[in-house]
């Protein structure tokens, strides 16, 4: 029988010929990420059970998002034990203030995953490499400390979901409305320990910011990972940012798939995950009485580039709705630069938004724009749960970056329609 | 093994943020985080939990962030065990990983109200509601997640499986 992609990766890594899904395998790792939340707890795991080095400095990666620059003392002293531990074992990709970008949106922009890998990351949103071509999923901090130790993982082999992609995106919509229209479709546990595999001839018209946008959110139907297949987007994006050869795998033409979904992407409209789940979905058209107070541009899931520019092209030269917060969050250093050397960030400026250096923040409600009871935010963050963003009484709006702004210069939620 | 305790039951799809917000993931430590368990879903929780207590609950438990602080402050608060009709992926790795018993059975996480005295026998995955008198048959883990739970840990079995080779 045929494999999957999600499939070959993992037999390829685990040493076999072929793996059938429910099989347990032990599989080799190509990067084991950590952030400041849960290295901490990794690193006390990793000194308790004994162990004093890593499998391999250079396939480590310790990125500081979450709570930095240094929300308090306590985040300050987390970040301190990151850094001390990166420094103990010369961990080479160890990303602190100043260097430092959201992890999901600085380890592909970096080139340090690519097609082909197999990643943990003790982060949810680790799935999000499935864009380049690579098996990657979220763990926690125990199995973090353990695949540094050993550079190996457990897994048990996923079935596969297949999304059947046609078509193409309208001008108002982007990755973010395709992940959201999936999750209403399958449900916030749609696809639980499953893959899910983005296939069709519709992928090559999805950029590499809207692939890492879908897979980011993959965790949000419980899968363990999506993955797109690698085509002249992925290699372009790759090339000359790939510190390590790409290695392309194929889902095999007899590959078994649980269920396969049709998505025709022309047909996507711009989509809004209502309080207090991502499977909330609903057109944005139909919330126009939904009065907002702030509004969240940034995250691992749409802090990226184009995101940034979806953002420029609706606030340029426009003024944020009184009563409204606008906060914008670039997700790296490098896509911060750009943002200042292309003129955005005055943009962002002169509409009345707030430019933030790369955080998470606000997004698990660290800091950065928490919310009061009875708050309501539009966000292009990932999850809507329950006191996510601040207050227990606030609400969070899940939306994509044209959702997002066009809300911001009205107040209440809107879809973008281009002028 | 075993736990015996009363049952604090919860709905579908309880995420990580209620069982321990993100706002207080500014230390590691485990007693400390372990005050506020529960806080935004059901605020006495911790106030009201015994030792060996059970939380019952719905379909996918645990869903949302990689956070292993989630199955630790319960396992720190002192609850036994956990019974839902499904488990989050990530929650259910780190749960086996810190040795948080869980267990997963439909009839049972729907049948079971709260306040109810309930034991469970790991051994068997037989659990009992001694309230109503009416007993259940969990899934049993596979062999290789069984060995991970007998070491106490993920890390205990890693050092147990180097030292065998």
């Amino acid at each position: 029988m045929g494999m999957t992609m999600t499939q070959k990766i993992l037999a390829a890594h685990a040493g076999l010929e072929s793996v059938t899904a429910g099989q347990l395998i032990n599989a080799k790792l190509d990067i084991v990420l950590g952030n400041d939340i849960t290295t901490p707890v990794a690193v006390n795991e990793f000194k308790k059970a004994g162990f004093d080095k890593v499998f391999d400095k250079d396939r480590i990666a310790i990125v500081l998002d979450h709570f930095v620059p240094n929300k308090d003392i306590k985040a300050a002293e987390q970040s301190k034990t990151c850094r001390n531990f990166s420094c103990e074992h010369c961990i080479s990709h160890f990303y602190d203030v100043g260097k430092m970008g959201i992890e999901h949106a600085l380890l592909p922009e970096q080139g340090i995953v690519t097609a082909g890998d197999c990643i943990i990351g003790a982060d949810s949103h680790t799935c999000t490499y499935g864009a380049v071509g690579a098996f990657s999923t979220g763990v926690g901090s125990t199995d973090m400390a353990a695949g540094m130790a050993t550079g190996m993982a457990w897994f048990k082999v996923p079935s596969a979901i297949k999304f059947n992609l046609i078509g193409k995106l309208p001008d108002n919509c982007s990755g973010k409305d395709v992940i959201l229209t999936i999750i209403g479709m399958i449900g916030v546990d749609g696809a639980l320990y499953k893959s899910m595999e983005f296939i069709g001839e519709g992928v090559r018209n999805l950029s590499m910011d809207d692939r890492l946008c879908i897979c980011n959110m993959a965790i949000e139907a419980g899968a363990k990972n999506g993955i797109f297949p690698v085509d002249e987007v992925t290699m372009e994006y790759l090339s000359g940012r790939s510190e390590r050869n790409p290695i392309v795998y194929e889902a095999d033409a007899d590959a078994e798939y649980e269920k396969v979904i049709d998505i025709d992407l022309s047909a996507v409209v711009p989509v809004v995950a209502c309080p207090h789940l991502p499977e909330n979905t609903r057109p944005a058209s139909e919330l126009h009485d939904i009065v907002i107070d702030q509004v969240v541009i940034g995250s691992c899931t749409n802090g990226r580039l184009e995101d940034m520019e979806a953002a420029y092209k609706i606030l340029n030269g426009k003024k944020i709705a009184d009563g409204v917060r606008c906060i914008i969050i670039p997700g790296t250093m490098q896509i911060l630069r750009e943002c200042v050397q292309r003129g955005w960030y005055t943009a962002f400026i002169d509409a009345g938004a707030v430019v933030s250096t790369p955080t998470c923040g606000p997004c698990l409600g660290g800091y950065m724009g928490i919310l009061a009871a009875g708050e309501r935010c539009i966000a292009t963050t990932n999850r809507n749960f329950v006191g996510r963003m601040g207050h227990v009484e606030s609400e969070v709006y899940l939306a994509s970056p044209h959702t997002a702004a066009a809300s911001a210069l009205t107040g209440y939620i809107t879809e973008y329609k281009e002028d | 093994m075993n736990t015996q305790g009363k049952v604090f039951k919860y709905p579908d799809n309880v995420d990580t943020d209620v069982i321990i917000p993100a706002r207080y993931l500014n230390t590691p430590d485990a007693n400390e985080l372990a005050l506020h368990c529960m806080e935004d879903i059901d605020k006495d929780f911790v106030k009201k939990v015994s030792k060996g207590d059970i939380m019952v609950a719905g379909w996918n438990f645990g869903c949302g962030s990689s956070r292993e602080h989630a199955p630790l402050v319960i396992k720190t608060c002192g609850t036994g065990c956990v019974i839902a009709k499904s488990f989050a992926r990530i929650f259910y790795r780190n749960a086996i990983n810190i040795g948080l018993p869980i267990l997963e059975c439909e009839e049972a996480a729907e049948e079971i109200n709260a306040d109810d005295e309930v034991s469970v026998n790991f051994d068997t995955g037989v659990i009992t509601d001694i309230t109503t008198g009416k007993s259940y048959k969990a899934q049993p883990f596979p062999p290789f997640i069984q060995n991970i739970i007998k070491s106490g840990g993920l890390l205990n079995s890693l050092k147990e499986g180097m030292s065998n080779d």
